[in-house]
């Protein structure tokens, strides 16, 4: 049998939330011994829900769920947002909304094993940085259709696909290998 | 700087709040300096990141009134990851300006409270909740990406990353305050179960529950205090865009010792470089006249919440050329000249970063790490690692001057502060 590694040392079940119910619990006569005693961890469930809004945001995910890429645009300084911002940090000016190219570049990518509770079941996923051509900034999106990060290249072509039913989320635009 | 104190990160302390944690590591730097009685003190600055990890509204004004500094000033400063080193630098504003002769930096973090994937999911938030969290908000994809990118630009090696977890662990063995104190190898960094191609989870630091705390005083109540204070002479915070994709690419903004040829094809910052940390230290370096960060520097404790991150910062501090991160850990340069890596190395010990073993071995309870470097980097300064420590491997032969380094987000704020021997 190999001898056991760092890893084999340090492997551990991961903690669950779940826990005993107690009812009672042991008190000593003697105040005096307190300080000793262990401390008492309870379950504390927290929910909320928001009422979010976009904001100024909006137009971009009503164009999803329309099968429309848009970004910003900012004449003056003749520079496009991939991921729009109503206002140019650069000159402070408005921008004007526009059509996004459906077709770009992977500029980074990885592919994650873990992820936030939200997204663990979802792993393993793959996250790139879209670039288009004439576009200055990248947009966020998951890729889909590669097994692994040995499948994705950074320059790899890449295509926006829509969810049919729009779920008024970023994530109603993915992108495929073309 | 006139004290310091920490109690000690862990994976979770069910047996204290955070008032208690708070406790612990300001008593420690009051026991530190014995003249100083807690009626000198004028006031406080508290720091701690999340809201949602604590549970607890207004937490700083808590740890306040434990420690007894109730109806002094107070405020809480908040900046993702570089909350601790905004409230030391926060703390110093109060000095330098004249408001305060005394005052304490406390920091704290309690992460233990959720369950692992529940906390990267509250420390995910703090990236676009329109735009980026829904993706798969995960820290550890998005600094995979970034390294993704900086491999593409520079060559950087898998390889090379893993020799900043093998020197972080290695140097942590002697640090009594570190909770990961192992020696590595390349191959264990890179056998380590992924977490996000290519990071491990050797790669990759651990939240925990800490605090530590810093006591800064003008120069007359400082020498009043102590014989060896440590002077703050340099202060630099730096900021960018919050989402990455954002990030302009233009030109390097310059260090004194680089110059725009070095630079002909490179666009800046893009995903693979940090502006706000190199914002930050330029800032730092001109407060403090350092025109040549490698030669004027002994030693740095900066922000390695990845491998990676460590290979960046190397070149936003200006101690290498961008794109030269990589080759600089290679030849050794940030290891401790006198600790056995199990490696051969050539150029080792020019500059040691993260002498304490940095955040990859002792953890990031986030408001408390900024802190915790500028504890570790005071003792370097002072002179006193082995009686804070209970030996003395850790001690740099010369360490007059250090930089401490706190970064926030995907590099959305960083600040770059620098110690000296003030006596």
């Amino acid at each position: 049998m190999a001898k056991p590694t760092a890893q084999h040392r340090d492997a551990r079940l991961e903690e669950v939330m779940t826990g005993t119910t107690v009812f009672n619990v042991p008190f000593p006569a003697d105040l005096s011994t307190l300080k000793g005693m262990s401390p008492l961890v309870i379950r504390f469930p927290y929910s909320v829900e928001y009422v979010h809004s976009y904001g100024q945001d909006s137009p971009f995910f009503a164009g999803l769920a329309n099968r429309k890429l848009l970004g910003t645009r900012c004449a003056p300084c003749r520079y496009t947002y991939a991921t729009p911002r109503l206002h140019c940090p650069a000159c402070g000016r408005e921008t004007d909304w526009t059509e996004l190219p459906q077709e770009g570049r992977v500029h980074t990518f990885t592919t994650c094993y873990y992820g936030s509770e939200e997204f663990l079941k979802e792993t393993p996923f793959h996250l790139i940085l879209v670039e288009f051509d004439g576009v200055d900034t990248l947009l966020l999106a998951r890729l889909i259709g590669v097994a692994g990060p040995e499948e994705i290249r950074i320059d790899m072509k890449v295509r926006a696909k829509f969810r049919r039913n729009s779920q008024l989320k970023t994530t109603d635009v993915y992108f495929v290998p073309t | 700087m006139v004290s310091g104190g920490v109690s000690k990160f862990v994976k979770a302390r069910p047996d204290a709040t955070f008032q208690k944690m708070v406790k612990e590591a300001f008593d420690y730097a009051l026991g530190d300096v014995p003249r100083l009685k807690t009626d000198r003190i004028d006031g406080s600055v508290g720091s701690y990141f999340s809201d949602h990890f604590t549970r607890q509204l207004m937490a700083g004004i808590m740890a306040t009134d434990y420690l007894g500094l109730c109806p002094k000033p107070n405020k809480r400063v908040e900046g993702g990851g570089a909350t601790g080193g905004l409230c030391f630098q926060t703390a110093w504003e109060s000095v330098a300006s004249g408001r305060m002769n005394c005052c304490v930096a406390f920091g704290f973090e309690t992460m233990s409270r959720v369950q692992t994937w529940k906390g990267n999911e509250f420390i995910a938030l703090a990236s676009d909740v329109n735009f980026d969290y829904p993706v798969g908000g995960f820290y550890s994809g998005y600094y995979a990406m970034m390294v993704n990118r900086h491999i593409h630009e520079f060559g950087t090696t898998l390889e090379q990353m893993a020799m900043v977890s093998v020197k972080n662990h290695g140097n942590a063995c002697f640090n009594p305050y570190a909770q990961k104190r192992k020696r590595i190898t390349i191959q264990d960094v890179r056998n380590a179960e992924m977490v996000a191609y290519p990071l491990t989870l050797l790669d990759i630091c651990v939240m925990s529950d800490g605090a530590a705390v810093c006591i800064l005083a003008d120069e007359e109540t400082a020498f009043q205090l102590t014989d060896k204070p440590v002077r703050i002479t340099g202060v630099g915070t730096g900021t960018d865009m919050m989402r990455m994709a954002d990030r302009p690419r233009g030109k390097v903004i310059l260090a004194p010792n680089e110059k725009e040829s070095d630079y002909r094809n490179l666009t800046y910052p893009g995903v693979h470089s940090f502006r706000a940390g190199r914002s930050a230290a330029l800032q730092a370096y001109r407060m403090g006249g350092i025109k040549d960060p490698l030669r004027e520097i002994d030693f740095v404790e900066l922000h390695d919440a990845y491998t990676s991150s460590e290979i960046q910062t190397y070149e936003d501090l200006a101690l290498c050329r961008y794109g030269e991160g990589g080759r600089f850990i290679e030849e050794g340069h940030p290891f401790l000249p006198r600790i056995d890596y199990g490696m051969k190395l050539k150029k080792k010990g020019t500059i040691p970063v993260n002498p304490s073993g940095g955040l990859i071995a002792c953890g990031h309870p986030v408001g408390a790490t900024g802190l915790m470097q500028a504890v570790f980097a005071f003792w370097q300064i002072q002179g006193t690692i082995r009686r804070h420590f209970g030996s003395g491997e850790l001690q740099l032969q010369k360490a007059e001057r250090g930089l401490i380094h706190s970064h926030a987000g995907t590099g959305t704020y960083v600040t770059v502060s620098i110690l000296e021997r003030g006596w």
